[in-house]
């Protein structure tokens, strides 16, 4: 079965997060970015086909090398849900106010 | 209203789990009956226009809340809450998933922890929230959002109709 990735799976590994920091700073060949691991490059390719799974990672052809950079769009639309999911709490939270108040009234 | 009430809202993406910390302008037991009883949690829970209903609540370890989110439409979003632990008045955790009209569970859910602390009449309430996956937040907000997107175009469509009844 396949199993679509999800952006928090993806940044939940120590090892996927040093390479989101590695490719924010520039583009890298898979090479390059193995090369600054101690693991093996299957490990380190597997890292980014899941990065680029769920698309924090786009991967860009020049001449015969593969570059990876950062997709900073997809970044975004993760701080969007947060900011939402913020301004729904904050607005639910608003609503409590209001019913204690009224509850607290009533008591008096 | 005193503003200088706490609120606090931090993620930490990596460890998948949202921090929240709220204060209110109440003593603990009342908060505590916002949180924990149907009838309350009906009245501020769900984002205006859209409104809260709950079948049924079984306030005790292993029972459940079994509730929907309601757009102005009528159209229900389902969910159940699910509590594991329950210390009165101090801390409640509770595992909360959609599902369907008929009560079956979409997994995975997120785990929710609630600790209530209460100083000179401010009570402040600290919420962790872990969730599996990102997809659900996303899916929370979807279901939020939902109401008030078709409210907006409602709105829409009658803007429309009555500017093209002007124009002929």
């Amino acid at each position: 079965m396949e199993v679509r990735r999800d952006v928090f799976q993806a940044i939940a590994d120590p090892t996927r997060r040093a390479i989101l920091l590695l490719i924010a700073a520039q583009a890298m060949t898979p090479n390059a970015i193995a090369e600054e691991f101690h693991t093996s490059r299957q490990a380190v390719s597997k890292h980014i086909q899941i990065l680029t799974e769920c698309e924090l990672v786009k991967q860009e052809k020049k001449g015969r090398e593969i570059y990876y950079h950062i997709n900073a769009n997809k970044m975004k639309e993760i701080d969007k849900w947060i900011e939402q999911f913020k301004r729904i709490v904050e607005t639910q939270f608003t609503q409590l106010d209001e019913v204690l108040s009224t509850i607290k009234k009533k008591k008096k | 209203m005193t503003n200088s009430l706490l609120f606090d809202f931090t993620v930490d993406k990596a460890a998948k789990t949202v921090f929240i910390t709220r204060e209110f302008d109440a003593d603990l037991s009342l908060v505590w009956d916002a949180f924990t009883k149907a009838e309350l949690l009906d009245q501020w829970l769900a984002p205006k226009p859209m409104t809260s209903k709950t079948k049924y609540q079984d306030f005790k370890v292993g029972g459940k809340r079994f509730y929907a989110m309601v757009s102005p439409e009528g159209q229900e979003r389902w969910a159940i809450q699910e509590y594991t632990s329950i210390t009165p008045k101090t801390n409640f955790k509770m595992y909360n998933a959609f599902a369907d009209k008929d009560e079956n569970p979409e997994l995975p859910g997120s785990e929710w922890d609630h600790t209530f602390s209460e100083q000179n009449g401010t009570t402040k309430v600290s919420i962790t929230i872990y969730n599996e996956s990102l997809e659900r937040l996303e899916r929370i907000l979807d279901g939020f959002t939902q109401g008030m997107k078709m409210s907006l175009s409602n709105l829409e469509n009658l803007l429309a109709t009555l500017s093209s009844k002007e124009r002929s």
